[in-house]
């Protein structure tokens, strides 16, 4: 079976410094992934680069579109891979404020996203924003208003609600629930975890977090200096770690 | 009997880096064979790997040497070699595991965990929260806990929603790590009752228990380690 994403050998340097080095990796539809790592092991620019937003430097990325061709991101038009972008994949940055449009309603947010991929019936978005808000528990008589007036939580439910009314395939999260009350954090892992069962989502998370890994990843990269240096189903690496550096991690977290 | 699970000349060694890199061994050359309906109980001193071997069989585990063959799918698969995608679909429909301790994610109610694996085999939400509040009220936990998180629940409840987890998707084969530890007696012979259905279904049972009484009555033949 040709899985959803393939990486072949992905590098990206700045200059002379190492973002990522040589990650190869593949994600079929409904795995959820977790990049996990202390702050500056390259987790982030490598989710960048998976998703399209930095042009790597050296390898691969494959995607498996709707229509069953295994295509490289490069090979790709910029329209195509725009497209992708909006309707395929969806994109849930850490600060909410990086993946919403501040200036405009919610309701407006979701909106946006299905008149990007061509709906112009004015009823239909509106129902589609209403149902969106309520399955990332929104209150409806909150549609009209800023996101400035939400809450953090409310914001990253409302960041999801945006990035799935276009029914994407495949999910980029990074750091989801970082910055947010742990209260707030366990309801967004519950309903992160619903949506990717109901619709067969895969998603790759980014996370520093291994507490949040654990509940929401069925399989992990841990990354140190830009390499991947384990992989595994996640509870074998957090039950059974192999390499110095993941036992040191796993071995640190605090206990509650 | 079927075998179900084969384990070949299994052996495990904890290599821990971060602790002067000492080696621990815990299994060596263990070889073993499960059939279906049978109940098997793990015996052996405390740390000679009891719990150790259900988490290689489950995968949690990574295998220093050998094979653990699992029936799944009408064919065997190596879960000591598998690619993870396929260890979890063997965790999907063929292995259960009720561990000693339950997991849970804050705020989802005890009877959608209960329910989770039904969920996961794609079983209609309607049908898996009946089968989930079934197993509830057979394990005497209270209607009114039902859709509250079973993390205010008390040890023994905890234990309760945990074991009617594992029973709930009917596993072909089952793995019970101290299934009656923190329970009292009417609810141990629940336990025990659930054990001798699931074996009387076909299903493979491996446990380890503490208690020699119940360990006689749930299970046929031992395994000693060490």
């Amino acid at each position: 079976m040709t899985p959803l994403l393939a990486a072949e050998g992905v590098t990206k340097s700045y200059g002379g410094r190492i973002g990522c080095s040589d990650v190869s990796m593949s994600l079929h539809a409904g795995e959820v992934l977790a990049i996990v790592g202390e702050s500056g092991s390259g987790k982030t620019t490598l989710l960048r680069c998976l998703s399209g937003h930095l042009p790597v430097t050296a390898g691969k990325v494959r995607y498996t579109l709707r229509d069953g061709r295994h295509v490289s991101l490069d090979d790709l038009s910029e329209a195509e891979r725009r497209l992708l972008m909006r309707t395929d994949w969806g994109f849930v940055h850490q600060d909410a404020r990086d993946g919403l449009r501040m200036g405009v309603s919610a309701g407006a947010n979701v909106g946006e996203r299905m008149m990007a991929v061509g709906d112009r019936h004015y009823g239909r978005i509106r129902a589609s924003a209403v149902d969106w808000l309520t399955r990332v528990e929104i209150p409806e008589d909150r549609i009209d208003d800023s996101p400035w007036s939400y809450s953090g939580g409310m914001r990253q439910r409302l960041q999801i609600a945006r990035n799935l009314v276009t029914s994407p395939r495949l999910v980029f999260m990074d750091e989801p629930t970082g910055g947010l009350d742990v209260s707030v954090q366990a309801r967004l892992l519950d309903l992160i975890r619903g949506l990717v069962r109901k619709l067969d989502l895969a998603a790759i998370v980014v996370t520093h977090d291994l507490a949040v890994a654990r509940l929401l990843s069925t399989r992990m990269m841990v990354m140190q200096q830009g390499r991947v240096i384990e992989t595994g189903l996640t509870d074998q690496v957090l039950e059974d770690p192999q390499a110095p550096y993941t036992q040191l991690l796993v071995s640190s977290v605090l206990q509650v | 009997m079927t075998p179900v699970v084969t384990i070949t000349d299994l052996a495990k060694t904890f290599h821990l880096h971060q602790q002067g890199s000492i080696r621990i061994p815990v299994l060596a050359g263990f070889s073993a064979e499960i059939g279906a309906g049978e109940a098997v109980a793990v015996t052996g001193p405390s740390g000679r790997g009891k719990s150790s071997l259900l988490k290689l069989i489950y995968g949690s585990y990574r295998a220093t040497g050998g094979a653990i063959r699992v029936w799944h799918d009408e064919d065997w698969v190596d879960v000591a070699t598998a690619a993870p995608r396929e260890v979890l679909a063997v965790r999907r429909r063929t292995i259960g595991y009720v561990t000693q301790f339950l997991r849970v994610i804050p705020r989802v109610p005890a009877e959608a965990v209960v329910a989770e694996p039904l969920l996961d085999r794609g079983i209609p939400q309607d049908t898996a929260l009946e089968r989930a509040r079934h197993l509830l009220a057979r394990l005497g936990i209270p209607q009114r806990l039902w859709h509250l998180s079973p993390m205010t629940f008390s040890g023994g409840e905890q234990q309760r929603v945990n074991i009617a987890r594992g029973f709930a998707a009917a596993f072909p084969v089952l793995l019970l790590d101290e299934p009656t530890a923190s329970l009292d007696s009417a609810n141990r012979s629940r336990v025990l009752d659930l054990i001798e259905e699931a074996r009387a279904a076909g299903s493979a049972i491996i446990a380890v228990f503490h208690d020699d009484t119940e360990r006689r009555r749930a299970c046929s033949r031992e395994i000693a380690l060490g």
